[in-house]
């Protein structure tokens, strides 16, 4: 196992190496390392079993509302013609957007070599995961006749036919496929020896599921070497997938002849777009994490510091995105793309206002203070903002353009029905049960990348070499 | 555009100086091709299933108001933005130059409406029922279509599939004017002409040549089968 290095971290084995930014308090030793951050894994409160109990009640209503929408048509949508894909296909573009998490936060700052990622990794790539997930979900729900999804999936079949790979939704169906086993495969060697580590601790069923799961980890040195190239190799793979799926998303839109979706800058804008909602999701979810698990210790203000220069950045680049495809579409002032635009701004005012305040206003001011960003109740507001403006987007996007497109004769408008909020009102509780699954069944804080840490911190300098100092209580 | 690989290039003609906007081609297509019967609700929420539709426009102001009439139907684009993006391909080109539309293989993305610049496509978000006695008018060569899917114009394909049997049988091609869908048969003004684009002697053919002609969104450059022609000019308003 792993403790077996032990690795002593004593108090001014670490002062004398100033050099080293501290991002958790004390450096600790590894049993009181697990003790804490496997406490999270302890048998569930009442509470849990309340919350576990009210997401699932969501889920239920939401799948409620797609059978009754599957046993009676696609009549209880509120789409129409020319509104034909609306809050599903919103909620789609918003989870894809999602899932550039983990990529984001652990996978580019891994190659980075940012160390203030390491606690927040685990909770990033598992949101990956489930977001995406959920996602891949919504192509399924809109469609007018579910039940022969299949028709998509490339496989020999009795209709002699395969799909049709010059339609951009095949595109789609690929490359969320390819990233839902990435970023799954991501995930699960990242928690390799965390898991070993849980199963030396469990018993029982668990202990089964985890000797299941570990493939039988022992911790060896070649083990590490293997899995630290694994590691590396796996984020540099999975950074242009995220990428290629969040620029097909965005082709399903950009190569069309819909005035304001066909448009060069989606795929780009659409990238970014999906990165700051990432970003904004896994602050979000640290400060729950957080609090929920109290681990105030390793999820410092120093993270929230650096995550909210990430949120500025990236907050910054979206807003240029932006800028640039409506000046370039009021500069040409070409009548039927105006018309779009200036429908969506005078029929979407309110949202638009949002939108434009939670994407960039808010982030892009308050991000520039250090002290707000340090602060948990402003990287609340701001983060949460942020998804909620990010959601708008992908609305106003979709909408506005198919209601007012090229023949003005079938002008439309599209309101929202029952069925489709409570169907994405499930998906959003749906991602919640999973997490909460998710972080009572696995270690949700990286112990391994943090105990790493922990032993470059109690490295000792000795002239030019580095020495790790090899002296503890275990 | 590609090389058409049949004889066969349907195509039609539509003179505006000629629509009286009577309607008479939108209810002749309801009753041809089992397109289902809307409730006045089912109208209100921009779900009716006309395959063909009047667009109705208002030029001028009061006393001196024109009015000016547009029958849309599927323009049978050569260059189809609907094709292209169905991943199962039910909307698909056949080699008379139609854009067919199969509904069974449909999955009911809606892309395809999503991508038609003429907004022509229409989706079946009801189940439709006829009722006592309607359903006795159902056409037994059709298909009626189930909730979920998409459907469209197809320039009675019925009847051309139809007409080329007979011409087969007789060994020879099909004549020019002896076939033609129900919204051309049932022009009370001839104000739709229906015929093959490549033949150049056919009547469609060479109305199309008209210095009146124009096509629907011509810039967008779906190449479309349907003429439109339209004097300037007061008198034609």
């Amino acid at each position: 196992m792993y403790e077996s290095h032990s690795l002593q971290a004593s108090h001014n084995s670490h002062e004398t190496n100033g050099t080293y930014e501290n991002y958790g308090t004390n450096v600790k030793t590894a049993t009181e390392l697990n003790d804490e951050l496997l406490s999270s894994l302890a048998p569930p409160s009442r509470r849990w079993y309340l919350l576990v109990f009210l997401l699932g009640a969501v889920v239920a209503w939401g799948l409620a509302a797609f059978t009754w929408q599957v046993t009676h048509g696609m009549y209880v949508t509120g789409k129409n013609r020319p509104v034909m894909w609306a809050l599903y296909i919103t909620g789609f573009v918003f989870w894809v957007g999602l899932s550039h998490s983990g990529t984001m936060v652990s996978a580019i700052l891994r190659l980075s070599q940012a160390n203030w990622r390491r606690p927040i990794l685990r909770a990033a790539e598992a949101m990956t995961v489930f977001s995406i997930t959920v996602a891949g979900l919504f192509p399924l729900i809109h469609l007018g006749r579910n039940w022969i999804f299949y028709y998509l999936i490339p496989y020999p079949n009795q209709r002699g036919l395969w799909p049709n790979f010059r339609s951009a939704l095949l595109w789609d169906v690929t490359a969320i496929t390819s990233y839902i086993i990435g970023s799954s495969l991501f995930l699960y060697l990242g928690m390799l020896p965390d898991l070993a580590l849980v199963r030396d601790r469990s018993q029982g069923w668990r202990r089964t599921l985890y000797t299941i799961l570990a493939m039988g980890w022992r911790g060896t040195a070649r083990e590490w070497v293997i899995y630290q190239k694994a590691s590396t190799l796996m984020a540099a793979l999975i950074i242009p997938v995220a990428v290629s799926v969040h620029s097909i998303v965005a082709w399903d839109f950009a190569v069309t002849v819909v005035p304001g979706w066909h448009s060069t800058i989606f795929p780009p804008y659409f990238v970014i777009g999906a990165i700051l909602s990432g970003v904004a999701a896994v602050i979000t979810l640290m400060i729950i994490i957080r609090k929920a698990f109290r681990l105030e210790e390793y999820l410092t203000p120093l993270h929230f510091d650096n995550m909210g220069k990430l949120l500025l950045v990236i907050s910054l680049l979206w807003a240029y995105a932006y800028f640039v495809e409506v000046q370039t579409t009021w500069y040409a002032h070409e009548p039927i793309e105006w018309e779009v635009f200036s429908f969506m701004s005078g029929r979407y005012t309110p949202q638009l206002l949002i939108m434009l305040l939670g994407n960039a206003l808010l982030p892009i001011t308050a991000m520039c203070f250090k002290r707000l960003r340090r602060s948990i109740g402003m990287m609340l507001v701001v983060s949460l903002l942020v998804n909620v403006a990010m959601f708008i987007e992908r609305f106003l996007i979709i909408v506005p353009s198919l209601s007012h497109k090229n023949m003005p004769f079938v002008w439309g408008s599209y309101h929202p029905s029952l069925v489709e909020v409570s169907v994405n009102l499930g998906a959003l509780a749906g991602f919640a049960l999973l997490y909460t699954l998710f972080a009572k069944l696995f270690p949700i804080v990286a112990i391994s990348d943090v105990r790493e840490l922990e032993e470059r911190q109690a490295e000792v300098r000795l002239g030019r070499a580095r020495l790790s100092s090899i002296a503890g209580k275990d | 555009m590609e090389k058409l690989t049949s004889p066969y290039k349907w195509g039609m003609v539509i003179d505006l100086d000629r629509c009286t906007g009577c309607g008479a081609c939108v209810v002749a297509c309801q009753a041809e091709n089992n397109v289902g019967i809307c409730e006045k609700q089912e109208i209100s929420e921009g779900r009716n299933m006309h395959w063909l539709r009047i667009e109705r426009f208002w030029v001028g102001e009061y006393p001196d108001v024109r009015v000016r009439f547009l029958p849309v139907l599927c323009q049978h684009c050569h260059d189809a933005p609907c094709e292209p993006v169905c991943p199962v391909y039910a909307s698909y080109h056949n080699p008379d130059g139609l854009n067919g539309q199969i509904y069974s293989r449909c999955v009911g993305t809606r892309y395809c409406g999503n991508n038609c610049p003429y907004a022509v496509r229409v989706f079946n978000f009801y189940p439709h029922e006829w009722p006592k006695p309607l359903d006795n008018q159902l056409s037994p060569d059709i298909t009626v279509r189930s909730r979920g899917v998409m459907e469209k114009c197809t320039f009675c394909v019925q009847r051309i599939r139809r007409a080329k049997e007979e011409a087969k049988g007789e060994d020879r091609p099909v004549r020019d004017g002896e076939v033609q869908p129900a919204c051309a048969q049932t022009c009370p003004a001839e104000a739709m002409v229906f015929g093959n684009l490549a033949d150049p002697r056919s009547r469609v053919a060479r109305l199309s040549r008209s210095p009146r002609r124009f096509k629907l969104l011509e810039h967008l450059g779906t190449h479309p089968s349907v003429y439109y022609l339209k004097g300037g000019g007061r008198e034609h308003v």
